[in-house]
């Protein structure tokens, strides 16, 4: 006879309460009738203010616009990248992998300072440019990783069929190759997306005095003064991640029911 | 072997090209830039100087390198401690309440990081929530001071990487062979002795990427020890920051920059040494 204990389930239970128990709180705090830190009653009145802050709307279009340009750029480059060198054998190969992967290894503040010295060395205004540079450059280690490793799960007698059969090599990557690793690359923007909507250390450093971007606004808030204004925007933010979730999900266990696979459970990069 | 296998990848030259230009220069050009001396005003002056490196055995830096260190280990330690046991947990459950479970670990991934960091803030203050809650609850008479010091970075660090050990233990714990452990159990092991002997190190190389995962970036966050830790909790990463907006002082700034990064590669060193693996992507 096996003992049963809800003790795992409850240790489950406990770390996930942790987890969400500062946003829970930013939530609650969003519908404060005061700028203190004790209840004051109900009210809506923090959402009339964000809609009617420019500063906030300014930065939070800025994030998106940087993070779809950097995310999509970085697709492109990372996942023409892990096909060009997918089964190839060249020297220095290893290493440049390696190097390619430095941007989301060494931690955030190195590539700021480094991009800060370089960028002022060329001379380059600071701004959209140079985040859009210095973002694109760590996005592209999300989709490399992930198509790499979807690509070395695949049969190499695929694409050389297509091959055999009188394909070229672009047509091969549009007809045969794109379309197998497509999950992958939608994953790995998805994620480098995330990564750069939510960047604060690496834009600090190469962000101009006329651009803003959501998570340097929100720090400069919170550095100065409290500002419930950012704790309605959280709630919207994060209502717009639950109900993305939740429609993801819903499409995923449609999909199951009419025969396709079970979702796999969420991981940052896929292993082969 | 054919010999299109052989040929440099023409499809790879943009994303190389990329890497060279906006990865191992810049990181290049700092490393020279922290051999130079400073300029009286601004930027730096080109001749060579070990000044930066020199100064940086002063006493006032050597603290700061300790407590940065010292709360690198720290976090790396609860999150393992947190982490491994809610894994292990986790990879037991049925598969639907499994995926259910790391996805809502993802999900605060998806929001902004500041604002989480700011929920601590809420909790924390001295007319916060968790004051007020035991206040009311006639536990404390004062409030206590929670906020600002060095427990309430280690609380930020703990709650902002913990995913990523979650994560990584997570994939090791679920390849782990189940079968494994009830060898284990029938050849006379207790619960205890199977899951140290054989669960812990059949899942060390996932605990290992998870330690490098938390340890690497908890040196240079220092938009956590700003915001919980007031002026009194210097990282590296504020002491880097500082340099360079503060004091203006570039060449310290980069040197300080090569001493982090020359850390991260030993600790990225000892991670393929203890595991085996060769390339970078094992951690991740």
């Amino acid at each position: 006879m096996k003992k049963r204990t809800f003790l795992p389930e409850c240790y489950i239970l406990l770390v996930l309460l942790l987890l969400y128990l500062p946003i829970a709180v930013v939530v609650a705090y969003s519908f404060n009738d005061t700028k203190l830190f004790h209840w004051a009653g109900f009210t809506f009145d923090w959402y009339g203010k964000l809609m009617r802050n420019r500063s906030i709307i300014d930065a939070f279009f800025n994030s998106l616009k940087l993070a779809a340009l950097s995310s999509l750029s970085a697709a492109v480059l990372g996942t023409v990248g892990a096909v060009g060198v997918s089964r190839r054998h060249f020297r220095g190969r290893a290493s440049l992998e390696n190097l390619s992967l430095i941007p989301i290894m060494v931690p955030e503040i190195i590539l700021g300072m480094a991009y800060l010295a370089f960028f002022s060395f060329l001379r380059l205004p600071m701004g959209m440019l140079t985040l859009t540079l210095a973002h694109t450059t760590f996005c592209v280690p999300y989709i490399f990783v992930n198509v790499k490793a979807r690509l070395t799960g695949l049969d190499p007698a695929i694409t050389e069929a297509a091959r055999d059969l009188g394909a070229g090599g672009i047509r091969v990557f549009f007809d045969i190759t794109l379309p197998l690793i497509l999950p992958s690359v939608m994953s790995g923007t998805l994620l480098a997306f995330a990564m750069s909507m939510d960047d604060v250390i690496i834009s600090f450093f190469t962000t101009g005095v006329q651009t803003n971007t959501l998570p340097l606004q929100v720090y400069s808030m919170l550095k100065t003064g409290v500002t419930p204004e950012v704790n309605a925007l959280c709630t919207v933010m994060l209502g717009a991640v639950f109900l993305l979730v939740a429609v993801g999900r819903l499409a995923a266990s449609l999909r199951r029911g009419l025969g396709g696979s079970a979702p796999k459970p969420p991981q940052f990069f896929e292993k082969n | 072997m054919n010999k299109r296998q052989n040929r440099f990848p023409v499809a790879a030259v943009p994303f190389l090209l990329w890497t060279v230009v906006f990865v191992a220069v810049p990181l290049l050009y700092i490393l020279c830039m922290s051999f130079l001396k400073r300029a009286q005003t601004w930027g730096v002056v080109a001749e060579f100087s070990l000044d930066s490196y020199a100064r940086m055995f002063t006493p006032t830096y050597l603290k700061v390198y300790a407590q940065s260190m010292w709360l690198a280990v720290l976090t790396t330690l609860f999150t393992l401690l947190i982490g491994y046991p809610f894994s292990y947990f986790v990879s037991r459950l049925p598969e639907r309440r499994r995926s259910l479970v790391l996805l809502l670990v993802v999900v605060p991934f998806w929001t902004n990081s500041l604002v989480r960091i700011y929920g601590w803030m809420i909790l924390l203050r001295s007319q916060g929530v968790i004051n007020t809650l035991l206040i009311a609850l006639g536990v404390i008479d004062t409030p206590l001071k929670l906020l600002y010091n060095f427990g309430a970075v280690l609380v930020g660090m703990i709650y902002a990487l913990l995913p990523f050990m979650i994560l990584s233990t997570y994939s090791a714990i679920e390849k782990l062979d189940p079968s494994l452990v009830e060898a284990a159990r029938d050849l006379g092991a207790g619960r205890w002795r199977a899951f140290w002997t054989v669960t812990v190190p059949m899942t060390r190389a996932g605990i290992m990427a998870g330690c490098v995962l938390v340890f690497i970036p908890s040196v240079g966050l220092f938009f956590i020890s700003d915001l919980l830790g007031g002026a009194k909790t210097m990282l590296l990463g504020n002491l880097i920051k500082n340099e360079l907006l503060t004091a203006r002082d570039w060449p310290m700034g980069a040197a300080l920059s090569v001493v982090m990064m020359v850390m991260t590669l030993l600790v990225i060193g000892i991670y393929q040494k203890c595991s085996g693996e060769r390339g970078l992507e094992g951690i991740l």
